[in-house]
């Protein structure tokens, strides 16, 4: 049950827009700063992907935008009408592949290597746009809880959903809590043995 | 909040200073910056972001292309950036092994190229 839906038409300058209102929504959701940070850079890497794909695949059809806060979770769903393809490179079966493995991010040292092979680093100095387009997803796997990228369920384009955990478990701060003065207590009992 | 962009020159370097949100909108005004100073023989860039509030991957793939620009020109591009929230998007895309980022103007003016 989403809390907030937008539908835009594909143009680059609404992306701002739909950056504004995800940032809006999530700070009204009591959502921590820094992930309101992450929201609003990773929402509009969805919707400036979505809107490139609708603009190439289906100008008319709108950017369809929902912002879902939860207790514990702030999901948003990025929706656009493009065709199988776009942007994310279909699989063997011809269905999507996820974005990490579209760009190979199994670890941290394959994403550096990715985005140092990255077409346009060595290439004509005037294909920097867009860079690759795979950047943007590559952002969003980096900096979201929980990605899944997916067919429509009409069959026709793509679903990018993104999930970030809000919510601050009480076993966790006490286990951290726990475990630092575990460390204090040890770097106290070293500190002693040396003198 | 719009781009700002205003340029100096420091010795061999033209330090661009860069404010605002650099993003899918904004970005193409400080890709005409940069290809105007390569253009103009400078190809010693300092990109100051402190000022920086928002950037997107456009803003990255610009930033890139004008690396890339004076690349071309045995040139160099320098990043002057502080700010976590910033540095953490170099972070993720891998690119802080791509540009030499330094905490001030002046660390960068005399970093070794």
């Amino acid at each position: 049950m989403p809390t907030v839906e937008l539908h835009f038409a594909a143009l680059p300058g609404h992306v701002r827009t739909a950056r504004m209102i995800a940032t809006a929504v999530s700070r009204r959701a009591g959502v921590p700063a820094g992930a309101v940070d992450e929201i609003k850079l990773a929402v509009g890497e969805a919707c400036a992907r979505a809107v490139r794909v609708n603009r190439r695949s289906n100008p008319e059809a709108l950017v369809r935008v929902a912002l879902t806060d939860a207790p514990e979770t702030f999901t948003v769903i990025v929706s656009d009408s493009g065709a199988p393809g776009d942007e994310v490179a279909p699989g063997p079966d011809g269905g999507l592949i996820s974005a990490p493995a579209l760009l190979d991010l199994g670890d941290a040292a394959a994403l550096g290597s990715a985005a140092l092979t990255a077409p346009g680093l060595d290439g004509d100095p005037d294909a920097d746009q867009p860079f690759p387009p795979g950047l943007g997803l590559a952002l969003i796997e980096g900096l979201v809880d929980e990605v899944a990228v997916r067919r429509g369920t009409d069959g026709t384009g793509t679903v990018v959903e993104m999930t970030w955990h809000t919510g601050e478990p009480p076993d966790d701060s006490d286990l951290d809590s726990a475990a630092y003065a575990a460390l204090a207590a040890e770097i106290a009992g070293s500190a002693r043995r040396e003198a | 909040m719009d781009l700002s962009l205003t340029t100096r020159q420091e010795g061999t370097h033209t330090v661009v200073v860069v404010g605002g949100e650099i993003d899918v909108y904004t970005a193409p005004k400080l890709r005409e910056q940069l290809i105007d100073l390569v253009s103009a023989g400078s190809y010693h860039l300092v990109v100051d972001m402190e000022g920086v509030e928002f950037l997107d991957s456009t803003g990255l793939g610009v930033l890139v292309g004008g690396l890339k620009r004076v690349r071309a020109h045995e040139g160099s591009l320098h990043l002057v950036c502080t700010q976590e929230r910033i540095l953490k998007i170099f972070r993720i895309t891998g690119l802080t092994k791509v540009f030499p980022i330094h905490s001030s103007v002046e660390e960068a003016l005399a970093a070794r190229d």
